[in-house]
């Protein structure tokens, strides 16, 4: 998507990154590096920043100090559109979609900057095959051909997070973002969007966050833990398990309930 | 829910079809038809009215129809389609429609052209002042829009008592539209060339506008009314998105303000103060802002409303403030949103059985409100007429307003047509219920 990037420059370079909201430091120096490809997966409790950290990374929030690289291009200053235009896309903790659009709709809109559409008012989006095409190629990706003419609105909670899901990677950017896909889902919802996710970021950087680190564990090539703020372990899923501070400072609980 | 309609429609002309057993895929293969049908309808309906309604003065009601109309239309880009509360659209109109003026008066260009380009021109004024308002402010929508419309509304309607020269301060402006280049010997003397001139720019706007609805960024208005958060991470400029629809929107303004123009060859401050600007969003709230035809609904109601009740009662705004009233409070999808409540309904072919309810309602109801504006009507007569004048006349009769009789009648008229009506109500709700559940197998 980028030809202008340097083709050995790590997808997402993050370094000295702080961020206060008056006197309440939640990002206190955070350095992290993820490369091409990887699926990376930032778990922590609640009210460890994780959020924070990815609205920094987004622009939706300009940090205090410290750098975001996006394909080595330095992201400071820059509007949501135009990161979006560099190849990052992005979810939301909580479902952000078009609910008074069809979820059709919802996929064509996602598709058009992509495909070359821009503010054009000479189109007609309904003649353009390959808009219609692909709309309908991501909703069977995520299943949701059945629902393509219904109110997005209208849709159950994990079709509505399955259409976001739908919705960020549309745009073909090659860096996906999600926050926290499976938030307030059962089990086999998370497990159904858990593959869900795992079939359509293929060729991809994805990088998740996730309070729950049993969820990723299957799916994430490296996993950092952020706890106030802090990274304190970055490494192999088994190897941060393995970790004498995360268990105290996090997992213990998690990893006596899983066993 | 209006995006959906014309997402079945718009897009069933790209689809295959695979089930022609399927009812919807039925739809959608002879969709081409049933997307241009509205429009030709339209257009004959344009082309017939005036053999149908002759007089000098339905034709001058019909013109201003179709001028609020296209105004309405322009309206909706920004209310219905992007979201924009504005409390100063007249100004886009009306500096269209005073451009337009001062060409006309600008006598050697004048005649270098015929009429019916001159709403061209004022379009691309109406742009042009849009293309600065909206430079600024489009950064946001909501509140901060909706103020800014109204302090710049307000900031050029007071230009008009300041800068004479351009509005002409209290008399405005006022020219002959007979002086430009003859179109084909036509020299727009009579009011029926005036109507057929007015009827063109009404369609060629309408389907334009239309048009821009489906475009990218059209769609993408939608897109930014609902969420320009996620828009922006889609990768698109909500603050460019709506600057573009409110470009577009004020050249058709400009366009309405124009046509205004040549109907009346005069323009003054009324043209473009707060409250033309309030009168627009009445009109297209009332039509409906959901859906594309709804202001088209609410400019007709509304231009009928101005023009023939308020030759048989002086209380016509008032009127026209209480249809406003229960339409945003019971109806907030206008009459279009009523009349596509029907839809299901319809698809499913139980339409039928709404029929005999809605009579038994309705026919008692509309005798309850006429019976309660007659005592609105006695009411008024006692008040305001002069001393001495006991007589009126109120649906064919001509009684006194200062007896008791009348009073008793309405009153009594009143409470028996809304005891009826209420207890019809049930069998409404019922057979409503019937006809609309039988869509959950089907649709």
């Amino acid at each position: 998507m980028n030809a202008m990037t340097s083709t050995d420059a790590p997808a997402l370079d993050i370094s000295g990154l702080r961020k206060s909201f008056g006197k309440a430091e939640i990002i206190r120096g955070i350095d992290l590096s993820i490369g091409k490809g990887e699926r990376h997966a930032v778990i922590g409790p609640n009210g460890a920043g994780k959020s924070t950290l990815f609205n920094l990374i987004t622009a939706r929030f300009a940090p205090t100090s410290g750098t975001v690289k996006l394909h080595g291009k330095d992201l400071a200053g820059l509007q949501p559109f135009q990161i979006n235009r560099m190849g990052l896309s992005r979810s939301f903790q909580i479902t952000n979609i078009f609910p008074a659009m069809s979820v059709f709709e919802n996929v064509r809109c996602a598709l058009l900057w992509s495909h070359g559409y821009k503010y054009s008012f000479w189109n007609m989006v309904g003649r353009s095959r390959d808009l219609t095409e692909g709309a309908d190629r991501i909703l069977e990706q995520i299943n949701l051909t059945s629902r393509r003419d219904l109110p997005a609105g209208v849709l159950s909670y994990a079709e509505q997070r399955a259409l976001e899901i739908g919705i960020t990677i549309a745009g073909g950017a090659d860096v996906i973002m999600l926050d926290e896909p499976t938030a307030g889902m059962s089990h086999s919802e998370t497990d159904y969007i858990m593959d869900l996710i795992r079939t359509v970021t293929v060729g991809k950087t994805l990088i998740m966050v996730e309070h729950d680190m049993g969820v990723v564990f299957g799916l994430a090539d490296r996993i950092s833990v952020l706890v106030y703020g802090e990274i304190i372990a970055t490494g192999k899923p088994e190897e941060v398990r393995g970790d004498a501070r995360v268990q105290e400072a996090y997992l213990g609980a998690a990893l006596e309930a899983e066993h | 829910m209006s995006d959906l309609k014309h997402t079945d429609i718009e897009d069933g002309t790209e689809q295959i079809t695979t089930d022609p057993t399927d009812a919807r895929e039925k739809m959608r293969a002879g969709s081409m038809t049933y997307t241009l049908m509205p429009w030709i309808v339209g257009a004959v309906l344009l082309v017939i009215m005036p053999f149908i309604f002759t007089s000098n003065s339905a034709l001058t009601i019909m013109n201003q129809m179709w001028i609020t109309v296209v105004f309405a239309l322009s309206y909706n880009m920004l209310l219905g389609q992007g979201g924009m509360l504005s409390f100063g659209h007249a100004v886009y109109a009306g500096v269209g429609g005073f451009a337009a003026m001062h060409i006309m008066n600008a006598s050697d260009f004048f005649a270098s052209f015929p009429l019916p380009v001159l709403p061209l021109f004022a379009g691309l004024f109406g742009m042009g002042l849009a293309l600065i308002v909206g430079s600024f402010s489009t950064r946001n929508a909501g509140t901060v829009f909706a103020m800014i419309s109204l302090g710049v509304g307000e900031l050029i309607a007071a230009c008009s008592v300041i800068i004479v020269a351009f509005f002409g301060g209290e008399e405005g402006i006022s020219g002959d539209r007979t002086y430009a280049m003859p179109f084909f010997g036509n020299e727009f003397l009579q009011q029926i060339d005036v109507y057929y001139l007015t009827s063109f720019w009404v369609l060629l706007s309408a389907v334009l506008m239309y048009l821009w609805s489906r475009t990218p960024v059209g769609r993408m208005a939608n897109a930014v009314r609902d969420n320009p958060e996620r828009a922006e991470f889609l990768g698109y400029s909500a603050r460019w998105v709506r600057f573009y629809s409110f470009v577009a929107s004020g050249f058709f303004a400009g366009i309405a303000g124009g046509l205004f123009a040549i109907n009346y060859e005069i323009l003054t401050e009324e043209n473009l103060n707060t409250a033309s600007s309030g009168v627009i969003l009445l009109v297209t709230f009332l039509g409906g802002v959901g859906f594309f035809f709804g202001p088209i609904i609410g400019a007709v109601v509304f231009t009928l409303v101005q023009t023939v009740l308020s030759l048989q009662t002086e209380l016509w705004a008032f009127y026209a403030g209480v249809l406003f009233l229960a339409t945003v409070m019971f109806f907030p999808g206008g009459l279009a949103g009523l009349i596509m409540m029907h839809v299901p309904a319809f698809k499913t072919g139980r339409a039928g059985t709404l029929v005999m309810p809605y009579i038994k309602t309705l026919l008692p109801a509309a005798v309850g409100v006429l019976a309660v504006s007659a005592l609105v009507e006695m009411t008024f007569h006692v008040r305001h007429a002069a001393t001495g004048d006991y007589d009126m006349t109120l649906f064919w009769t001509t009684f006194n307003s200062h007896s008791l009789l009348p009073w008793i009648i309405a009153i009594a008229v009143a409470v028996l047509a809304f005891w009826i009506t209420r207890r019809n109500m049930p069998e409404l709700r019922a057979a409503w219920a019937t006809a609309n559940t039988a869509r959950e197998g089907t649709v």
